[in-house]
């Protein structure tokens, strides 16, 4: 027996109707995938799944709590969907959150110190753009590795990750420990003119998801109309033809990281000045890392960024009330959001290949007799993969170009 | 690619199906369907035993197709094969391997950081131990002169020494019919001469070779039979032997060939003038090739000391094996070495443009100052293979004037023009640049780069793998370019294209350019002698 994945082709109708597609049918065979090990689990799958489907939607203060954790997790989505569209893999914007956090922490901190008043319209944006810089510095700093040193981004920027967090340890367990806090790790509580307003009464959604919203509809127009998000894209999908056309490898390694970078800090900011008001060592629960999933989730496009952020916030709230509802470990929660991206990138796997399983037969399946074959096999098999085939990529002269749909 | 059979395709066209033809390998009515597009309709083809026969065609006449058809590729929606006189279908390549069919791609598929024999041994089915892959071999090695160091690392191998790896893979299979699919496209004069040999050699041990090209002398001078197709049709059987290549050409696009023209040249003044132009890479610095042939060299190889005057209103032609610097001089000349990360490429010399250094500039400010290359890898490099041939003229335009929005109406009319102008064959400035043939997509990326009215135009392989209509079309509009003043280098392993088109040749050896000969000196002896490196000792 043997199994091997072969490129099937398809038309570009088919190629995006897969890209609509693999997304929901990896969310229901992570529902289901689910189900199962809850009931392996003893714990009963249809209330679990509740928990994680219906109970963040139930009423207006919950889906507040679903948009709100949906907040950063699209802001860090959205920058890396950027990077990862431009070939720049920056997995690190967890460390770039936590430094944005330190950052706008830190002002905040400055101002509540300082100013026994103060507009806010001057401490918030004041707040953001801090947080902004301090994730800019920190991807700038993953970004100088890769530029000068030819050091892989993807080990340095999740590498600074735990840099960060040691930072921010560092910060609220020393010298910015509240003195009248009874020893908590924390700071102290910001003042009021630095909290992001909120929407509305009794929500803690503040009006960061509004902009995180603009933010995604603007990042749409920077990838798809303008000379820069097509430089980006095209170094991202054929780097020799980037180079051709003379678009520099290091303006889309410095744009993207930047950007991300920024996006992340900002997120980090929004977090710290929104629902937290002081910095503790857990400001962030895993935001830059679910974001990958998110980013890929919705495509590498800013649009479905959004929509998936929600999705995987719902995925976050859902894992907290199981946790303190039925006892479901944590660890679990987790390990759906990891069967979520495996799914996913199982179905795009598939929507591009097939499995073709061959048997064959006798030790060396060769048939000298000219008598038809003895090999069997479940479906016709196309040559793109056969060792002695061609890469699926190259245009034979003929009708192979003339196939086009 | 659905093996859907239409209704109404006519059945008929076998004949009696009792009787099965004594040839090695025999097609009747082989017709199969791509959409509205009939690319083989009802071909009969016999191969007699240990004979080369010829299939010629232009891009799209039907070639592949009818070869993916006997190699099990595709399935024909209509008509029957024979081998040695038994009904044979194949259902995929590994079936048709296994029935003795071997098949020799344009593009080779090799796994870049194995062995020679470690890549030949992953092809085959697992009865061989590599052991016995490393003497089978050096036996071919002993009964071709097919010259191969089983130990070497394929990515340290010219283009020639790749196909080598992959004729001994197909030999290894014992196979009774061998298919060859433009196999001279990347080889020098001499390596076509000795992979000439060899085929004959093979022919005469009863192997039959079905050869497709649209080379017509080396059909003429190797081939026994020749099948010709036209628009998916049968179009004609030749002798090739004795017919003449305008009987050969006329039966395959219908018409003769327009002949080219050629102006005589005045003596311009000089638009590109390199002295000592070295290029070093980190992978030449790490050791030279391992495998110990003459033609060798990776295909990263420096450039030494490279001199050369390029006129205005000139063309000069680089002739060389594969993988002997020609991929450096065109990134070098092109300033994509600029284009890199650190440790980029390390060039150094004298490049200027107009009297203008410009060595130290990128790829967008020489394109300012009108110098333009373009690559031989068309796919992937000259245009992205996923994007339409709208968004595609981003990659040939000036990245400095560059504005801040896309105006898709612009890139669309750009496109357009390209298409018309160029007689592209594409359904439009949306098609995917993958989907165009070797040859329309060339026409393309040559009309759009002329549309930026290049002074300085460096061009590698214009025509490889293309058809005979656009080759000539695009050799003459590369002459038509010259005539307008425009200096041109061509880079190609084609000797008749040099000849057409170069007024003076130099030639590529190991990083080293030999000094120019006027095109009424050169010949195919002394450009092959030079290829080795032999202007070097006429100079000692």
């Amino acid at each position: 027996m043997k199994l091997r994945l072969e490129t099937a082709q398809s038309g570009p109708t088919a190629r995006r109707i897969s890209l609509v597609l693999s997304p929901v049918l990896a969310l229901f065979a992570t529902l289901l995938l689910a189900a199962l090990v809850l009931a392996a689990m003893g714990k009963d799958p249809a209330q679990v799944l509740r928990l994680f489907l219906i109970e963040p939607l139930k009423d207006r203060r919950a889906v507040g709590e679903v948009l709100l954790k949906a907040t950063p997790l699209m802001l860090c989505g959205l920058g890396l969907a950027l990077c990862f569209r431009s070939n720049v893999w920056n997995i690190g914007a967890e460390g770039q959150f936590l430094l944005g956090a330190i950052a706008a922490g830190g002002f905040a901190m400055w101002a509540s110190q300082n100013f026994s008043a103060l507009s806010p319209w001057f401490a918030v944006p004041g707040g953001v753009l801090a947080g902004m810089l301090g994730g800019a510095v920190w991807a700038s700093i993953t970004a100088l590795l890769r530029d000068r040193f030819h050091a892989n981004e993807i080990l340095v920027s999740l590498m600074l990750v735990y840099v960060a967090n040691l930072l921010l340890s560092y910060l609220v367990f020393g010298p910015w420990k509240d003195p009248r806090g009874w020893n908590f790790p924390q700071t102290i509580r910001f003042a009021d003119f630095t909290a992001l307003p909120r929407i509305g009464t009794g929500m803690r959604l503040h009006w960061g998801f509004v902009f995180a919203l603009l933010l995604a509809s603007v990042m749409s127009v920077l990838v798809f109309r303008t000379h820069l998000g097509a430089r980006l894209r095209i170094g991202g999908l054929a780097p020799a033809a980037a180079r051709f056309a003379g678009f520099s490898p290091r303006e889309a390694l410095w744009t993207t990281l930047l950007l991300s970078g920024a996006f992340a800090g900002m997120a980090g900011a929004m977090e710290v000045l929104g629902p937290m008001g002081q910095l503790t060592p857990h400001v962030s629960t895993g935001y830059g890392f679910t974001a990958i999933i998110v980013a890929f989730i919705g495509r590498l496009h800013p649009l479905g960024c959004v929509l998936a952020s929600v999705l995987l916030s719902m995925w976050m709230i859902g894992g907290e009330l199981s946790q303190s509802r039925v006892g479901l470990p944590a660890a679990v929660s987790s390990m759906f959001q990891g069967v979520l991206l495996l799914m996913l990138l199982g179905f795009d796997a598939l929507s591009n290949t097939r499995i073709v399983l061959t048997r064959v037969a006798g030790a060396g399946g060769s048939s000298q007799s000219g008598g038809p074959s003895r090999s069997e096999r479940a479906t016709v098999a196309t040559p793109l993969a056969e060792p002695g085939g061609r890469p699926s990529s190259g245009g034979l002269p003929g009708p192979a170009g003339a196939a086009r749909p | 690619m659905t093996a859907e059979t239409p209704a109404g395709l006519p059945a008929a066209g076998l004949p009696a199906a009792a009787l099965p033809p004594a040839a090695r390998l025999a097609l009747r009515g082989m017709t199969k369907r791509y959409g509205v597009l009939l690319a083989n309709d009802a071909i009969d083809l016999e191969v007699q035993p240990g004979t080369i026969h010829a299939v010629l065609g232009e891009n799209g006449a039907g070639k592949s197709t009818l070869m993916k058809a006997i190699y099990g590729v595709v399935q024909a929606d209509a008509g029957r094969m024979w081998l040695d006189g038994i009904p044979y279908a194949p259902r995929s390549p590994a079936d048709a391997r296994s029935f003795g069919i071997g098949m020799i791609f344009q593009h080779f598929a090799l796994f870049e950081s194995l062995s020679v024999a470690e890549n030949i041994w992953l092809g085959l089915d697992r009865r061989w131990s590599l052991a016995a892959v490393d003497g089978a071999l050096r036996k071919l090695h002993d009964t071709y002169k097919l010259q191969i160091d089983p130990d070497a690392r394929v990515h340290r191998l010219s283009v020639g020494e790749r196909q080598r790896v992959e004729i001994c893979r197909a030999l290894l299979g014992q196979p009774r019919i061998l298919i060859l699919d433009e196999p001279t496209s990347v080889l020098s004069p001499q390596a076509t001469r000795a992979l000439f040999e060899m085929l004959r050699l093979l022919a005469a041990q009863g192997c039959s070779m079905l050869y497709i090209s649209h080379k017509l002398h080396e059909i003429r001078s190797l081939c026994d039979d020749c099948t010709v197709l036209r628009g998916g049709r049968v179009s004609g059987r030749l002798d090739p032997r004795r017919s003449t290549e305008a009987e050969l050409s006329a039966c395959m696009i219908g018409a003769p060939p327009p002949p080219l023209v050629r102006a005589s040249k005045p003596e311009g003044r000089i638009m590109l003038r390199v002295r000592g132009l070295r290029l070093v890479t980190d992978e030449v610095q790490s050791g030279s090739s391992a495998t110990g042939t003459s033609s060798s060299g990776g295909p990263g190889h420096a450039l030494r000391d490279i001199d050369l005057d390029l006129r205005e209103g000139e063309i000069l032609g680089i002739a060389g094996v594969s993988g002997n610097g020609q991929a450096a001089l065109l990134d070098a000349l092109s300033g994509e070495t600029r284009q890199h990360f650190a440790p980029a490429p390390k060039v150094s010399g004298t490049l200027e443009l107009e009297g203008r250094d410009v060595l130290r500039l990128g790829v967008g400010e020489r394109r300012a100052l009108g110098l333009h290359a373009l690559p031989e890898e068309r796919l992937g490099r000259a245009t992205v293979p996923e994007l339409a041939l709208s968004d595609n003229m981003l990659l040939a335009g000036n990245v400095l004037d560059r504005r801040w929005w896309l105006d898709f109406g612009a890139l669309r009319r750009a496109a357009n023009a390209v298409i018309e102008r160029f007689m592209v064959r594409a359904q439009g400035p949306d098609s995917a640049a993958r989907s165009l043939s070797g040859g329309n997509l060339q026409k393309y990326i040559v009309g759009r780069t002329l549309g930026e009215r290049p002074k300085v135009l460096v061009i590698s392989q214009p025509t490889w793998g293309v058809d005979v209509g656009a080759s000539t079309q695009i050799r003459q509009q590369l002459l038509a370019l010259r005539d307008t003043g425009t200096a041109i280098i061509v880079i190609s392993e084609e000797l008749d294209e040099l000849f057409q088109l170069a007024d003076r040749i130099q030639v590529i050896a190991t990083g080293e350019l030999s000094p120019s000969m006027a095109i009424d000196q050169a010949s195919v002896e002394r450009i092959g002698s030079w290829m080795g490196g032999g202007w070097r000792e006429a100079q000692a």
